[in-house]
């Protein structure tokens, strides 16, 4: 912008305005660009660091990591397959709770809902992203918990089928999906509500032109458009959904175990790095936590990355792209 | 209308009505869960509160927080000291001098860095900073909390600095200003009152985080002794309680929760208010 700026200027005004300062120009400018820079080296750091840790794991185990269901430290059996089915399964029970919700409240913020609610309904969800998520943890652990234990009773097996086989405890895949669908419904409203909003006003009007009810238009115009947008918004909660980890430490169970059902206690990938990561004395131990972390690094990077470059064309302008500052961790 | 393009035409407005009924119900579902964790928040944290609760330490008898508070409040502090400034001048720098394909990049990479998960963060500091200095410590602590702020605030400055018109900019320069002077005192001068709201709301952030404080700061059970030792806070406090089967840690939680929440809605809703007024102005 600057230098479009000082192109533009008049030569001797370029002059006066290089001339003057220039050295702490110069000292400005290194330092501006030395803390862009860290930016980036942040971000390798963070990814050669895990790397570097989790070497003497990969070097022993490699990939067999991911697809071995055993993790006993103790024996040193370190597999991780339980980790990963536990975070996909949470994160996808929460998604297909927040992603219908999420939807909804999107359209009644862009089309919907009574333009006086608009402003302060958007302030209330978005309110959810700022509570921490340590706060989530004790409210689903205290709260949340015992109330599934007591409505769904001890065995609610007579519910059917494979989803609530076996005790019900309370804590457990369903508590932690419940948790998370929270977590991540104001991600899902706030980006598919930014995506909506970008639809030009021309097609709304065009179609309400032709007789188009406001259910129309969001069915016909507003949806379809925003499609790509919208499937980035849940990209992004589920980047966030797998990254989440201390509302889910404290309910998911803490038991690696590779079940179907909603009520079996489970594990995820960022909570056994949470749990362990401080007790774990070998080195290989702490070399495959750090190699779950690549992994987690990896799958958010995936989803992030995905998620950005579909919001961003749907949109066609950078703002919905600017990281939220919701609670996590 | 005809009688038949009429009942059509109703249908239809039937079935909007319906939509609009059910996006309705989604928000109050939506809510819901909202209401429910500020009533217990709420409730259950005033009954939990004392004035020990301000003035004890965790490790003594009948013990309230005091070490917690101090803690959270001096990694924050720290953490912005390190991560604020740092942010800005990365976010000035991408707005104002780095050419299109650098800043293109360097954003990308902050919007990639504000996605991962904040507990390898921890990981990484764990294993650079307390390994290396054999201590948990604040100062790992702060750490780690710096780079969770880092992005949060360099993106917001560089998102607010572009906002600001180039006519501002090409009046200093036209007046003789160089270009670090027109950065500073107008750019940055121009865009304050969004920055300082997105500092806020990046404060207000970490004063939640967590996972990357469970082994760098670590926890304390007395006030810690130096920047360079163990360190309590609210968050990992709360953690530490929650799994427990406690009634009075429990309540000691709720306490810590009601605390934590009121100082991160009183930064939303300060941040939002300037965030507002820049709007009506």
């Amino acid at each position: 912008m600057t230098e479009r700026a000082l192109s533009n200027a008049p030569h001797s005004l370029r002059f006066a305005a290089e001339g003057r300062g220039r050295s702490a120009d110069r000292t400005l400018g290194a330092i501006g660009a030395g803390a862009a820079g860290a930016l980036g080296l942040v971000l390798v750091g963070v990814a050669v660091s895990v790397a570097r840790i989790a070497w003497p794991s990969i070097r022993a185990t490699g990939a067999a990591l991911v697809v071995g269901h055993v993790w006993d430290p103790s024996r040193g059996s370190y597999g991780a397959l339980a980790f990963v089915w536990g975070t996909i399964f949470t994160s996808f029970i929460a998604l297909a709770l927040a992603v219908p919700i999420g939807l909804g409240v999107a359209v009644f913020l862009t089309d919907l809902g009574p333009r006086r609610l608009r402003k302060p309904v958007s302030s209330l969800v978005e309110l959810l992203a700022a509570i921490p998520s340590v706060v989530y943890g004790l409210w689903a652990a205290l709260v949340l918990a015992p109330l599934i234990r007591e409505t769904l009773g001890p065995e609610p097996n007579v519910l059917g089928g494979v989803l609530f086989r076996g005790p019900n405890m309370g804590f457990g895949v369903l508590c932690a999906s419940l948790v998370l669908a929270i977590m991540l419904l104001p991600t899902v409203a706030s980006v598919s509500r930014d995506v909506m909003r970008a639809v030009p006003a021309e097609l709304r009007e065009g179609a309400l032109a032709l007789g188009a009810t406001p259910w129309d238009v969001v069915r016909l115009v507003v949806l379809p458009h925003a499609r790509q947008g919208i499937l980035g918004a849940i990209l992004l909660g589920f980047g966030r959904a797998v990254g989440e980890t201390m509302a889910v430490a404290a309910v998911v169970g803490s038991r690696a175990e590779l079940s179907l059902s909603l009520l079996s206690p489970a594990y995820t990938m960022s909570s056994v790095i949470a749990n362990e990561f401080p007790v774990a004395s070998s080195e290989i131990h702490v070399g495959a936590l750090a190699e779950i972390g690549l992994l987690l690094f990896s799958l958010t990077l995936a989803f992030n990355i995905a998620a950005r470059l579909l919001v961003a064309r749907s949109t066609g302008d950078r703002a919905a792209l600017r990281p939220r500052a919701g609670a996590r961790g | 209308m005809t009688p038949e393009l009429e009942s059509a035409y109703s249908g239809r407005k039937l079935v909007a009505r319906v939509a609009t009924i059910a996006s309705a119900g989604a928000v109050l579902l939506a809510l819901v869960p909202l209401a429910a964790i500020f009533a217990f928040v709420v409730s259950r944290g005033l009954r939990g509160l004392s004035l020990a609760f301000f003035t004890e330490p965790v490790g003594v008898r009948g013990a309230g927080m005091a070490n917690a508070i101090v803690g959270t409040i001096e990694l924050v502090f720290l953490a912005s000291a390190m991560g604020i400034p740092l942010g800005i001048a990365a976010g000035l720098y991408l707005a104002e001098y780095a050419s299109t394909w650098l800043a293109r990049t360097v954003r990308f990479a902050a919007d990639v860095l504000a996605g991962v998960p904040s507990i390898l963060v921890g990981v990484v500091v764990y294993a650079t900073v307390v390994v290396r200095m054999k201590q948990y410590s604040a100062f790992a602590g702060a750490a780690s909390l710096a780079i969770v702020m880092f992005p949060l605030v360099a993106r917001t400055t560089d998102e607010l600095a572009r906002t600001v018109p180039d006519s501002l900019r090409e009046a200093a320069l036209a007046l003789g200003a160089s270009r670090w002077r027109t950065a500073i005192f107008v750019v940055l001068r121009t865009a304050a009152p969004g920055i300082r709201s997105g500092c806020l709301l990046a404060v207000a952030r970490v004063c939640g985080e967590t996972a990357p404080l469970l082994f760098t700061a670590y926890n304390n059970r007395f006030y810690s002794e130096s920047l360079f030792a163990p360190t309590s806070t609210l968050q990992v406090q709360i953690f530490t309680y929650t799994m427990t089967a406690n009634d009075d840690w429990h309540a000691q939680a709720w306490a810590a929760a009601l605390v934590l929440v009121a100082i991160v809605v009183v930064l939303n809703v300060i941040a939002r208010r300037v965030l507002v007024e820049r709007e009506a102005a």
